[in-house]
């Protein structure tokens, strides 16, 4: 393991995690979480369902940094032959993580449209004027036309229906980005920060494994950890938990994360064979229907100790 | 929130931008009521904006509002998880990109207030967000408040003993706050005022205003 | 069993639309209920384990259908997993309603549901789907449903992935909680904020469109709690995704 990877996790790296819950604040006032079982319930669904998903997005950002193709002063690769209708590429080797789900995680790819699909795509890209939108709260469109870090930011959009959710993830993605430019300097968190101003949590997240040195895998483990990290320690505050009690439970959770990292990186890594053409429409898609609707009740109740 | 802003971070020498105030101290001091004292004295004049780290939701930002002292929309709310020391000492984040957002929105600012949330005696503002800062006590919590000291009591850019008015009702005396203060903070101000009765808080302001003034000073824009 | 149905409709001189096609394969059974409106009549049991259905639905442009269904789809269990594959494509300024009735996973079944739809510009759609966690007093078998809604150009609008059959899962109160269906209808329209209520949130998307996301105690409970949703889009949303949506970029342009 990378030892960035203790930094990056780490519950007092200074990019604004603390102060959000991850819904956990919402589950506590609703009755649902009120003790250390009832909270080990809802951090099981958080990390294998928004925890791997995130976790996936990660990963697919951290391959995308490791590769060249992600300079965007290169041109457009233009598409090959077929390129758009290539196989689904199941993954369903990491299915150990969740035996008994339905169906298994095996990625559908979404019927192809056609050739034309992945050309417009490549040369026009979003097109979109994107401060006026960043300034109003930075839900939307992600940033420069055509850029690969545009195109992955908009799946994470389409991944994620609720817009309390974007704003929190890309308030986090944000301010992991601007902290990981300064403690670990590099060309390709730039270039994210440049076309993305505001990103999503795991484009920031998975930039910054990279530039820190950490493998896509190692990535996937982050993005899992925060998905259960952040809303265990806001139970502890919230409920006067012991503390050592939820600890004792995220411990529990290690062969969990482990399977969570590997079948996102499994997936992110099946789709991104050919990284001329990344098929990041064959990244999983999980919801979570209860957390979005924590997520939507917190942005409207009147009384708010976390940000999310 | 959430502004365009990303390279504000790579100028830490300050060059070019406002001075950023952060206002501390305990619950009821009246850290809200003193940040919309100088807003209202010293908004005409200079160009400001206010953060503000309520423990609760926006509640102080709503003060702000109503009081009609700033544009509504030159206050930012930032919330805290419960940790309103760590939201201006450890994990400042949430906090700088507020300030940076109104310096994008309105810049360039003269001023940018940092409120935080009510807390205790340790309680300070980082180096990496506050330029300044202003601790806040009044004198209903007892004329041995400043004596036992704490960091913010002591390394406060100024110290402001709020609430002057009542210190015979709760028998305060106020020149053993004043030698405590000065035995622990050695040359550095301290000012007595009643934000009831000098709604302005003129001598505070006045104080805000000097350091506002050497900070343009020191910090203008190298070469823009 | 293997089947692939298919439902188009097309054109007529004088502008109104026709069903142009509708090729029934049981258990996958249609019937023209309407000008525009065509129902799937269940003709055999199922799915079943091992079962490859595909539906094929083509609003050709400017044109509309609503796609219903006359009674709820019961998955059951059988040889391996059953298959649902409903691919549609919205033409250029076309209306579809697709609504059918629940699908009940009923104990053992081992399911998946795939969905691509297609915008083309100017589309206006309304997609909803229902699943029930088994009849009764019955624990339901597995489910995988994965919906996705791109653009014509293949950039995504909304993409979403349901997993049902892990109790641990499903009855974390970060999933479904104590909820035994889930719901959502995407319509196209734009809601102008975001709402919540009782289980259900209607969630304006990033680019353009909305989701109603709920989650019901009963089927009857999961209808309501949507078409609350969907009323409140209609009501108070953007309805000029003909327009492009919200902010003309980058929405069905």
């Amino acid at each position: 393991m990378n030892a960035a990877l203790l930094l990056l996790t780490d519950s007092r790296l200074p990019a604004g995690g603390h102060a959000h819950s991850g819904g956990t604040e919402r589950a506590i006032a609703s009755g649902a979480v009120h003790d250390v079982p009832s909270l080990a319930r809802f951090l099981r669904g958080r990390l294998h369902v928004a925890g791997t998903l995130s976790a996936a997005l990660t990963a697919a950002a951290a391959l995308q940094a490791a590769h060249p193709a992600a300079d965007p002063t290169r041109p457009p690769a233009a598409p090959r032959p077929g390129s758009a209708t290539p196989a689904a590429t199941p993954v369903l080797a990491a299915r150990g993580v969740r035996p008994d789900a339905g169906g298994g995680a095996a990625l559908e790819q979404p019927q192809p449209i056609g050739d034309a699909a992945a050309e417009s795509k490549a040369v026009a890209g979003g097109g979109a004027a994107p401060e006026a939108r960043h300034i109003t709260g930075g839900a939307g469109w992600g940033g420069a036309a055509g850029s690969p870090w545009a195109r992955l930011d908009e799946e994470v959009d389409a991944r994620t229906a609720s817009p309390a959710q974007r704003d929190a993830s890309r308030t986090q993605g944000r301010l992991l980005l601007r902290v990981a430019r300064r403690v670990w300097p590099s060309e390709v968190l730039d270039e994210l920060a440049r076309d993305v101003p505001n990103p999503h949590h795991p484009l920031a997240l998975g930039v910054a494994a990279h530039a820190a040195g950490a493998t896509p895998e190692e990535a996937a483990m982050a993005a899992a950890y925060h998905a259960i990290s952040g809303p265990a320690t806001a139970a502890v505050r919230l409920l006067g938990l012991d503390p050592v009690a939820v600890h004792a439970l995220l411990a529990d959770f290690a062969p969990d994360l482990a399977a969570v990292a590997a079948e996102a990186c499994l997936a992110a890594t099946s789709a991104f064979t050919d990284p001329a053409v990344p098929r990041w429409e064959a990244l999983p898609a999980y919801s979570a229907p209860a957390l979005d609707l924590l997520a939507e009740q917190h942005m409207q109740a009147e009384v708010r100790l976390f940000v999310s | 929130m959430g502004a365009n802003h990303d390279d504000h971070h790579h100028a830490p020498d300050g060059r070019g931008r406002a001075l950023r105030l952060g206002v501390g101290g305990p619950v009821g001091s009246g850290k809200t009521a003193l940040v919309a004292a100088l807003c209202r004295t010293l908004g005409t004049s200079l160009s400001l904006g206010v953060v503000t780290n309520d423990i609760y939701t926006t509640e102080d930002a709503d003060f702000l509002r109503r009081a009609g002292v700033l544009d509504p929309e030159r206050i930012l709310a930032v919330e805290t998880g419960c940790c309103p020391h760590t939201a201006i000492r450890d994990d400042i984040a949430a906090n700088l990109d507020a300030v940076e957002t109104l310096e994008h929105r309105f810049g360039p600012l003269d001023l940018v207030i940092v409120e935080s949330g009510g807390d205790n005696l340790t309680a300070t503002f980082s180096r990496g967000l506050a330029d300044a800062q202003i601790f806040v006590l009044d004198v209903s919590g007892g004329d041995k408040v400043p004596r036992k000291g704490g960091p913010g009591v002591t390394t406060a850019d100024l110290l402001v003993i709020n609430k002057t008015d009542l210190a015979s009702m709760v028998g305060a005396d106020l020149s053993v706050m004043d030698r405590d203060a000065a035995k622990v903070r050695g040359d550095r101000p301290v000012l007595f005022t009643s934000i009831r009765q000098d709604p302005s808080a003129a001598t505070v302001a006045a104080w805000v205003s000097e350091q506002v003034t050497a900070w343009s000073h020191a910090h203008a824009s190298a070469v823009s | 069993m293997r089947a692939r149905a298919a439902v188009a409709t097309g054109l007529s001189s004088d502008g109104r639309t026709v069903v142009s096609r509708m090729a029934s394969a049981p258990p996958l059974t249609l019937r023209q209920t309407g000008p525009c409106a065509v129902h799937l009549i269940s003709t055999a049991a199922g799915p079943l384990g091992g079962d490859r259905l595909a539906l094929d639905v083509d609003v050709a442009a400017r044109t509309t259908l609503e796609l219903g269904s006359v009674a709820s789809t019961l998955v059951l269990p059988g040889e391996g997993e059953s298959e649902l594959l409903v691919t549609a494509r919205v033409g250029a300024g076309a209306t579809l309603r697709f609504a059918p009735e629940p699908t009940v996973l009923a104990a053992g079944c081992d399911h998946r549901l795939i969905v691509r739809l297609a915008l083309e510009p100017d589309a206006t759609v309304l997609w909803r789907e229902e699943i029930v966690f088994g009849r009764y007093g019955e624990e339901p078998g597995r489910c995988h449903a994965r919906f996705d809604a791109t653009f014509g150009d293949g950039r995504p609008l909304l993409r979403q992935e349901f997993t049902v059959g892990d109790r641990a899962l499903d009855t974390s109160p970060a999933v479904y909680g104590t909820a035994r269906c889930v719901g959502t209808t995407f319509l196209t329209a734009t809601a102008k904020e975001p709402l919540v209520a009782d289980g259900v949130a209607v969630l304006p998307l990033a680019v353009s469109g909305t989701l109603v996301s709920a989650l019901g105690g009963d089927a009857v409970e999961l209808r309501s709690r949507l078409e609350w949703g969907e009323r409140a889009v209609s009501v108070g949303g953007d309805d000029s995704v003909a327009d492009g949506g919200r902010g003309r970029e980058p929405g069905i342009q």
